[in-house]
């Protein structure tokens, strides 16, 4: 087995069950929390307004926004990890497929690995740290994944378009 | 290729075949595989003709109604319709997981069928843990849709039903089946000696694998890419109007103005109808990307003739572009582009039946000509 393929599939398998991992002490520890403030804030928000207590209102509303925010990101990390795993699995599948050196491979096979762990890792920690930080984390690893890809691309293409019909 | 050369390169199949024999691992998870996602993607198409619209549509009443209520000046009536909100979401949630969980278990059956040649384990435990994979994997999804009917009748705890438990069970013997594929695969992986896997499946390059592969990986780039720009573009915007929309509401409430509420209401549901659809574009054109790419690797055990198969990769591919373009299409052009949705959806489940048969076709005549 080639050292790309090897990573891409113990990478991809370790990706996956560290995002499952990640998905059970969430789902232990803090889904029910997180849907509870939420549907708690929004009834509050409203009950507020019809108590015409708008200082309430506003303030369980504002409530809402932080929750939906780290909660959407927490879910979103969770699906993302495991799906790209998925992906880097499938691919060190179909390495053989593809048109490019050993070495070629091995450096999309590095950059789609980083960029998988990276991505998600930068959405979770804008649930920390709302500043720039996380955010270029986040674009970093999906250039990485999105370049990788891309790459992956045009080589089973090329191979494809070199094999005997 | 003609006929002779079809049925030659069919043979030559048969012989590399090791990993396929009768009831073998492989088999099972290729075949349970394929009709997990084919089941899960008839209930997702049922569910979104007969469930999800009309669902969404109790929701928005609901909030409609917790809304005219606060304006009503009405507090018990704004948590009852909250209440509401929340057991039509638990209906729509449950379904959804329902969809999900099958498709998800039978691309892992695919996966760990492909990676079944790197996995160290004697053929009968792989066999077993197949069987046991399948149980749980077809027994989570079940008890899930259940979950809404069943409700906690005559169940020994407070809070989680009979169908909660056994959902988990099934969840628990997935769990234990694919870690111990998991452990089969490091015991290679760290095998002072390792033998070369007898399969050579993934090398196999048909012009109908070569199309599903290189159409797959062009479906999942796009996904990568439509997702990037949904977070560049809409999604902190999304978010920002969310808030002040609710606010929105709330202030017409307080200040007594039917207008601002109504109007309210009315963004509310569009902000929620685009979000939906750009995510479910998203998620739709990288899974049948992925499914796409997985499929390019078993067409070796698609038992049809290479034109047909080359013909069934081509209506996987148009469908599952089709879908995704006209679910973004859906707040445009409304149930037109629903219904064109759908007909991709259609295309995908009737191309992967084909495929199932093809595979079907390809056992029966491994088991009759005696191969392995």
């Amino acid at each position: 087995m080639s050292g790309a393929r090897q990573l891409l599939l113990a990478g991809g398998i370790a990706l996956a069950v560290w995002g499952m991992g990640y998905g059970l002490w969430y789902a232990v520890f803090a889904e029910h929390q997180a849907l509870e403030q939420i549907g708690a804030s929004l009834a509050t928000g409203f009950g507020g307004a019809a108590e015409r207590n708008s200082a309430l209102s506003e303030g369980a509303f504002q409530q809402y926004r932080q929750a939906k925010y780290v909660y959407d990101r927490q879910v979103d990390v969770h699906g993302h990890w495991i799906g790209l795993a998925v992906v880097l699995i499938v691919l060190g599948i179909g390495l053989d497929r593809l048109a490019f050196s050993e070495r070629i491979k091995m450096i999309l096979s590095v950059s789609a690995l980083l960029g998988s762990f990276l991505f998600p890792l930068g959405v979770l920690l804008q649930t920390l740290d709302r500043g720039n930080g996380p955010r270029a984390l986040t674009v970093l690893g999906s250039a990485l994944v999105i370049g990788a890809f891309g790459t992956f691309a045009l080589g089973i293409a090329r191979k494809s378009a070199c094999a005997p019909q | 290729m003609s006929s002779s050369q079809n049925a030659s390169a069919s043979h030559a199949g048969f012989e590399q075949s090791e990993t396929f024999a009768p009831l073998s691992a492989g088999r099972l998870l290729l075949l349970g595989g394929i009709a997990l996602i084919l089941i899960g993607m008839i209930f997702g198409d049922i569910f979104a003709v007969f469930v999800l619209h009309q669902n969404a549509a109790r929701v928005g009443a609901s909030l409609s109604n917790a809304a005219y209520a606060a304006l009503a000046g009405d507090s018990a009536a704004v948590l009852m319709n909250f209440q509401d909100v929340r057991a039509f979401l638990e209906n729509r949630g449950t379904k959804v997981d329902t969809h999900v969980h099958m498709i998800a278990f039978g691309y892992l059956a695919l996966m760990l069928s492909l990676l079944g040649p790197w996995i160290a384990l004697s053929a009968n435990t792989k066999k077993r843990l197949a069987w046991v994979f399948l149980c749980g994997a077809g027994l989570l999804p079940i008890c899930v849709f259940l979950i809404h009917y069943v409700g906690l009748a005559h169940s020994p705890l407070k809070a989680i039903g009979w169908a909660s438990i056994f959902a988990d069970l099934g969840g628990l013997l997935v769990m234990v089946a694919v870690l111990w594929y998991l452990a089969g695969l490091g015991k290679y992986f760290f095998a002072a000696e390792r033998s070369a896997p007898r399969s050579d499946l993934p090398a196999d390059a048909s012009p109908s694998g070569n199309l599903l592969l290189a159409g797959g990986v062009f479906l999942v780039l796009l996904g990568f890419l439509h997702g990037g720009y949904y977070a560049a573009v809409d999604l902190y915007r999304h978010e920002a109007l969310d808030y002040s929309i609710l606010l929105q509401i709330s202030s017409g409430a307080t200040t007594q103005s039917a207008a601002a509420v109504q109007s309210g209401l009315a963004e509310y549901g569009q902000l929620q109808g685009d979000k939906a659809v750009k995510i479910a574009a998203h998620s739709h054109i990288i899974e049948f990307g992925l499914l796409s790419m997985l499929l390019a690797f078993f067409q070796p055990y698609v038992n049809l003739h290479e034109r047909w198969k080359r013909r069934w990769a081509l209506v996987l591919l148009l469908g599952s572009v089709l879908l995704p373009i006209c679910v973004l299409l859906e707040l445009k052009y409304g149930l037109l582009a629903g219904g064109l949705a759908d007909v991709g959806g259609l295309l995908v489940i009737v191309a992967l039946l084909a495929m199932w048969i093809g595979v079907l076709r390809y056992t029966g005549q491994l088991d009759a000509g005696g191969a392995t």
